[in-house]
């Protein structure tokens, strides 16, 4: 019997087969992201060398953005479609977006210290990116705290009641007076960052995006096996 | 060997310590999440393995993921 199980799966090992993938243009990426960041880019005239931490800094608070936006709109889904498949992508998609929160707080409070003389400051945007992260830390306590359910919609009700903030991260910049400039690349018009820095700073975001769809994909199988051992249950 | 690469204008220890957090972050995160995967895979294969025959093909008629069945099975 096994026998026959392996032959027939020796074709379909497609789901690690992807994971490897992601996981070797990862590690490419990044060298070269790394390589860009930390010798090629040139120094800022005013932040001199201290202008690199923007390259951890900026493509952390991206993707962070993006995963609680996506899962706020999955979240939507949930609650309307009762789509459970929705469930399991915004779940498996929350620890890579808190973690990247997390780093883009770090790497920020790290990055103030020579540029503004301070760790920290009441400033809009990070006071808002402070939100941001405590809504993701309530987000997955909801699912360590309540029975699946209950989970479910406690769960969606915070990421959509959250999605809130993140328009208020984005234009805080612009609406407020704070120690942050305003964005420098923008989709509709030119950007104002040259090409020797917009370079390492796209190729360490496509690294750091590589790596939460790795993890992703890894927390997609867990919750996946999950599903199946209560399936196997009812054999 | 070339200092100037690790005290970076005196910002060194700074942008040295963001990278370092940043990479350090990324491990553990794999890590962990390497773990858990690890660990459902083998409650499953461990399932899986006590079923009979006419289990596994009730199994594999499973409606959530069916190729998934057949890739943990493989490591059975």
């Amino acid at each position: 019997m096994l026998s026959i199980i392996t032959e027939k799966t020796k074709k379909v090992l497609i789901s690690s087969k992807f994971r490897n993938l992601i996981f070797i243009l990862f590690i490419i990426f990044l060298s070269v992201g790394l390589f860009e960041a930390l010798i090629l880019s040139p120094q800022d005239y005013l932040q001199s060398d201290s202008v690199r931490i923007m390259y951890v800094h900026v493509p952390s608070a991206w993707i962070s953005l993006g995963i609680f936006s996506m899962i706020a709109f999955l979240s939507l889904g949930v609650i309307i479609f009762k789509n459970k498949n929705f469930v399991l992508i915004s779940k498996s998609l929350a620890p890579s977006g808190f973690i990247f929160n997390l780093i883009a707080l770090v790497t920020g409070s790290i990055w103030g210290k020579p540029t503004w003389g301070t760790w920290w400051a009441w400033d809009p945007r990070i006071t808002s990116m402070l939100v941001l992260f405590l809504f993701y830390f309530l987000y997955l306590l909801s699912w360590k705290l309540f029975e699946k359910n209950k989970a479910v919609k406690i769960s969606s009700y915070i990421s959509i009641i959250g999605v809130i903030n993140v328009p208020i991260i984005k234009y805080s910049v612009d609406w407020w007076a704070t120690l942050h400039q305003p964005s420098s690349i923008n989709v509709l018009s030119e950007s104002t960052i040259h090409s020797s820095m917009l370079i390492p700073l796209f190729l360490m975001t496509a690294a750091f995006a590589l790596f939460s769809v790795l993890i992703f994909l890894m927390k997609y199988n867990v919750e996946l096996i999950k599903v199946k051992n209560k399936g196997l249950n009812r054999i | 060997m070339n200092l100037d690469l690790f005290i970076m204008n005196g910002y060194g220890l700074y942008v040295w310590s963001a990278f370092a957090f940043t990479l350090f972050n990324f491990l553990i995160l794999y890590k962990v999440t390497s773990k858990q995967l690890i660990k459902e895979e083998a409650k499953f294969a461990k399932k899986f393995e006590s079923l009979n025959s006419d289990q596994v093909i009730l199994a594999h008629k499973q409606s959530t993921n069916r190729t998934f069945v057949r890739t943990v099975a493989h490591k059975i």
